[in-house]
Parts: structure tokens; C-alpha cells; sequence
């Protein structure tokens, strides 16, 4: 298991200590470490259960509950592309099946570049400006095929901070 | 346009500032409710009607009057709003973010709680940040934090961010969340007695929590003649999407008919019929056309069988398939049920199995009565998630049986093909199938 850079173990360290209830911080780490990997992998299973005083069984059992919390590894990009029964209402030409064709990748694999993750999502609530998909914390909506060849375009060529909530 | 209280002063683009908020007599309620007793406040909001505005419609004045004597006691504001169609939270946070730091620590000193936690679901996360960063605007403006407004009261307030998952959005399940746990329904202890870390806790929504500073400043007279229901009692935000011309959250009085909401939407978007309408989120039931004029709030949704639930209104027309939008909704609760107990576990699946067959043209005579008896026996379960899972379903079946009975003898959906592939199941029923 490689060590965590001291930085970041410090950092969690004080924000645990500092906390009312170490416990309470569980899903903030969570978070952190899936920043830090890339995904929430069994190296930060242990490292949470570790940094908290839980079992790696007590982590498990959130981060296989949680859908924000990727226990598998997954692109750059999460796209979360709503499945909401309102989005579904406007899905001719559905986005998610695009998004897989136009990124040659079925629900959960990640694409050849390391970029992207397509993942279905329970609804995001915004359901005025569907059909939508949400990604990294940021909406996109409504969506045409144009719409989210323009995001994906975007994504690739400028900065962004990657991966996930905070 | 009708008279806006949680929306006044609405800005198309922006959010309110703290500055705004105050030169139009923001966080003066707060001021002045604390030279009052906390029972006071308690008693004012009881007298005002208000009723939780999260779906349950239970009254608020009550919930705070039944705060345990345990020290120290909590507040969380609950904006996880994983109802499908709904998305008023996120558009109140975003029009008035102040608004709602004032209905919070107004709850928070009825209730003499002195910590605060914000949930908030992790598809907010532009609205966390939002809150995180007018919640230190207040504070250093003496509204947060020791001795509020230079009284006795101290009470600070945090953002949890959570990770997902719609049964978080139930109380006792939100609370196990925030401690870290897995966030299943627990229906053992009373939250107002033994919430969060075991001392007495109060989970209002948001909405709910905003109406506190008006009904404080105009009383709970003007609060109740805001209705336009019998009985009612205050404005309520209505999610309208779906297929109507302007999708949108509006601020109508509590009561007004559904019909008057479609139109202040635009009404039916281009081409469409109204066949069917969500009342009050995903789950609550299918509502055909006769009930075009019904009141839009919880004791004459109730009369009807229904439920207001959360006020978001999702509007189907001619063309879309109700057997296939019940289909994509038991499919989002079978897969958003924690497991915990087997009526919800397996019961959702096998109706989702069941309407899937109808759908692609394999059903039989015998699955309507399987829906109901499978419906039905979801009122065994631990907690209100299933039984609120399969309302859609009941609706179709009270309302839509035609419907179904027309999927059955063409032994294909009539509709021009739902346009959707259903991954989950058809991935499911493939391999169980063995192709």
C-alpha cells in the first residue's frame, strides 16, 4: 500500500481531529482520497478506515452504497447523465446512448484517453432544462447531440479541475 | 402575477446579496423573534398552519413542539431533494440564499438547537458552495455563530455533503448519513428525542424553514390568507416539467388548481395533449385529465387518494407511454431502495420485471392482478419509501388500465415505441434468459 503524501494526511488528519465527531468526516474523506487516486480503490478503503478508526468493512459498506463514491476506476470526467422520468420524456435520440456511440464506451468504462466515464443517474433535479447530465458538479442542459459534442470538446482542450465533488 | 413571499425580489440571474436582503427588512424577524421566548415562535408557527414542505406535509409547528430536553440539540435543513421532478430547493437557495439562513436560525432558536448541519445531495454541489460562502457573509455579520445579534443565543450552521442516494432524503435516514453510517431508515427512536449522535434533532426542508421569517413578521393570519384552500396555509413553489411550453419553478398560493399552475407554465408545450400528471413528484400517482381542476395541496390531494408530496408537477401528453414512464420510475426506486427490508427489496424488482414484460409485448392478463397484489404489499415494509414507490403504479392501474390491456393485446406498446432503451432491465433479462 503506497503512503499517502504527507500533505494530504496531514490535512485530513487536522480535519478529523478538528471535528466535533471524527465520524462525521467519513464521506469529506471519502471524497479526498477518491480525488487524490482517481477513484475510491481499495488502497483508500484501507487509508480511510485507517485515518478514521473504522474497519475497512465499516468503509466498504458506505462506498459501495454511495453512487458519487466510484469504486472502480473511472475517466477524468464522470459524466452522470440523468435517467429521471423527465429527462427519459425527451430522450429521442437518448443522450446517454449518444454519449456511449460518440465516446465508443459502454456504462462504466472509461475511453481509450483516459477522459471520460459514462454513468446512468438517478435524477439531478433539473428537470427545466432537461434532458440533462451533470458533470464534475456542473449542469448541462437541455442537450441536443450538437450541444454535447461542444461540452466534450470543451472538457478536452481547456483546463478544468478534475474529478468529482469537493 | 401572483403575490411572491419566498420569491420576492426574485433576480433572473443571480442570487439576492446579504445587502439586498437586509434594505428590504431581512434577518429583522430574527432580531426581533429573539426578545421572544423560543415557545412563543413555536406556538406562532403552529398557529400559522405551515405544513413540511419536503412531501410529508406534516406540520412544522408540531414536530418543533415535540423537541426532546436533551442537550445539545440539532438542526438539519434537508436540501438533498432526490424526488424526481422536483428541484424547488435548488431554485430557492439560488434566489434568495438569506431567506433560508433566517427561516434556519429562526428554527434553530424555537427549537434552542445550537448546531446546524446543511445537507446537501452531491448533485448541488454549485449550490454547497453558494451556501458555504453566504453562510460566512452572515457570520461575519453577527447572524451565526456566539450571541446572534448581541442576544444569548449562539448557533452555527455547516454544509454535509453528501454522496448520493434518494432514501437519504428521509429523516431518520439522513441523520444515520451525516453520523457517518449507512444511511438506512431507522424507525426505532424518535429523531425529535434521539437524532443525530442520540440528542433531540429537527429535519425541516428548506422550503419550509423559509417560510418561518414571513409568518413571523406578518403573523399567522396573512400566512393562512395566502392559501386558496380551505384549511391551507401559505405559498407553495411548484416544479412544473414535463411536456408544458415553460418548465420552471413557480411560487403560487398553497391550493391553487392544477389547471391555473399549467397555465402560469405556458401551458402544454407545442403539439401536446394533457393525458397525465404527476402531482406531487415521482412518488405520488398518475392523475388523468378529470382531475384537471383538483387543488393543489395536501388535504384535497389526500381526498382524491393522492398526495402533494413535494408540489413538483410532471406533465405527460398523448404520445408518451404510461406503462413505460411507470417502468423508468420503478426502475429508478428499485435501484435507489437500501435493501434493508425485503418487501422493497424484492417487491420493486419483480414489479419492474413485470411491467418490462408488458412493455416489449410479453405480458399476460395475470400480471395487472400481480401489479396490484405486489403494489399492495408494499404497505408491509419498514418505511415510506416503498409504499410512495409504487403510487405511479397504482395510478396506472386505477386510472390506465386501458392502457395496459392495449399493450396486452397488441402484444407490442402502442406507442411509436418508447424511444428509450431500458438498459437495466434489458441487460438483466438477457442474461437471465441466458442470450
Amino acid at each position: 500500500m503506497s503512503a499517502l503524501p504527507a500533505e494530504l494526511r496531514q490535512e485530513l488528519e487536522q480535519e478529523i481531529a478538528g471535528s466535533e465527531h471524527p465520524q462525521e468526516q467519513v464521506i469529506n474523506v471519502m471524497y479526498a482520497l477518491q480525488k487524490h487516486y482517481g477513484y475510491f480503490s481499495d488502497e483508500a478503503v484501507h487509508q480511510a478506515a485507517a485515518l478514521l478508526g473504522l474497519t475497512p468493512l465499516e468503509i466498504e459498506e458506505l462506498a459501495t452504497f454511495y453512487d458519487f463514491i466510484y469504486r472502480s476506476p473511472v475517466g477524468k470526467f464522470v459524466i452522470h447523465v440523468c435517467d429521471g422520468v423527465v429527462c427519459w420524456m425527451f430522450h429521442e435520440g437518448s443522450v446517454f446512448d449518444y454519449l456511449c456511440k460518440k465516446l465508443e464506451v459502454c456504462e462504466g468504462e472509461i475511453t481509450a484517453d483516459g477522459m471520460f466515464t459514462v454513468l446512468p443517474t438517478a435524477c439531478i433535479g433539473y428537470c427545466d432544462h432537461a434532458p440533462a447530465m451533470l458533470i464534475n458538479g456542473v449542469f448541462y442542459g437541455p442537450l441536443t447531440p450538437d450541444k454535447v459534442d461542444e461540452i466534450l470538446e470543451k472538457l478536452r482542450t481547456e483546463h478544468c479541475e478534475p474529478v468529482i465533488c469537493r | 402575477m401572483a403575490e411572491q413571499v419566498l420569491f420576492l425580489n426574485r433576480q433572473p440571474d443571480r442570487p439576492l446579496t446579504f445587502d439586498e436582503y437586509r434594505q428590504h427588512s431581512g434577518y429583522e424577524a430574527l432580531i426581533t423573534a429573539l426578545k421572544r421566548k423560543p415557545e412563543e415562535l413555536r406556538q406562532t408557527v403552529l398557529d400559522a398552519g405551515l405544513r413540511g414542505r419536503g412531501g410529508a406535509g406534516f406540520p412544522t409547528g408540531k414536530k418543533w413542539s415535540f423537541i426532546g430536553k436533551g442537550q445539545p440539540r440539532y438542526l438539519v435543513p434537508n436540501t438533498d431533494e432526490m424526488e424526481p421532478g422536483t428541484f424547488k430547493d435548488r431554485v430557492l437557495v439560488n434566489v434568495n440564499p438569506h431567506l433560508v439562513l433566517e427561516g434556519i436560525i429562526l428554527a434553530a432558536y424555537a427549537v434552542s438547537a445550537s448546531k446546524g448541519i446543511f445537507f446537501i445531495r452531491p448533485s448541488y454541489e454549485m449550490d454547497a458552495e453558494l451556501i458555504e460562502k453566504e453562510l460566512q457573509v452572515a457570520r461575519e455579520a453577527g447572524f451565526l455563530g456566539e450571541n446572534i445579534a448581541g442576544s444569548d443565543f449562539s448557533f452555527d450552521l455547516f454544509v454535509h455533503r453528501s454522496a448520493g442516494r434518494y432514501i437519504c432524503g428521509e429523516a431518520s435516514a439522513q441523520v444515520n448519513a451525516i453520523m457517518g453510517k449507512r444511511a438506512h431508515p431507522n424507525k426505532e427512536v424518535h429523531m425529535t428525542d434521539e437524532g443525530l449522535w442520540g440528542k433531540p434533532t429537527i429535519v425541516n426542508n428548506v422550503e419550509t424553514l423559509s417560510c418561518v421569517p414571513h409568518i413571523l413578521k406578518n403573523g399567522p393570519e396573512w400566512f393562512k390568507g395566502l392559501a386558496r384552500s380551505e384549511g391551507g396555509a401559505g405559498t407553495k413553489l411548484y416544479c412544473v416539467s414535463g411536456q408544458v411550453a415553460r418548465p420552471g419553478c413557480y411560487e403560487l398560493p398553497i391550493g391553487t388548481p392544477f389547471s391555473e399552475i399549467l397555465a402560469e407554465a405556458g401551458g402544454m408545450s407545442n403539439g401536446s395533449e394533457l393525458k397525465a400528471f404527476l402531482p406531487g413528484g415521482a412518488s405520488t400517482a398518475f392523475m388523468p385529465k378529470k382531475f384537471y381542476d383538483v387543488q393543489m395541496d395536501f388535504d384535497p390531494l389526500a381526498e382524491t387518494g393522492n398526495r402533494l408530496g413535494t408540489g413538483a408537477i410532471i406533465v405527460f401528453d398523448q404520445n408518451t407511454c404510461l406503462v413505460a414512464a411507470a417502468l423508468n420510475l420503478i426502475e429508478y426506486f428499485a435501484r435507489e431502495s437500501c435493501g434493508f427490508c425485503t418487501p422493497c427489496r424484492e417487491g420493486l424488482t419483480f414489479i419492474r420485471d413485470l411491467l418490462w414484460r408488458i412493455e416489449i409485448g410479453e405480458g399476460e392478463e395475470k400480471y395487472i392482478r400481480m401489479l396490484r397484489e405486489m403494489s399492495d404489499a408494499q404497505s408491509h415494509s419498514y418505511c415510506a419509501f416503498a409504499p410512495g414507490a409504487v403510487s405511479p403504479v397504482l395510478g396506472l392501474l386505477n386510472h390506465f388500465e386501458d392502457e395496459i390491456r392495449e399493450h396486452l393485446s397488441q402484444k407490442s406498446c402502442p406507442f411509436a415505441g418508447p424511444g428509450i432503451e431500458f438498459r437495466d432491465s434489458l441487460i438483466r433479462l438477457e442474461k437471465s434468459s441466458g442470450s
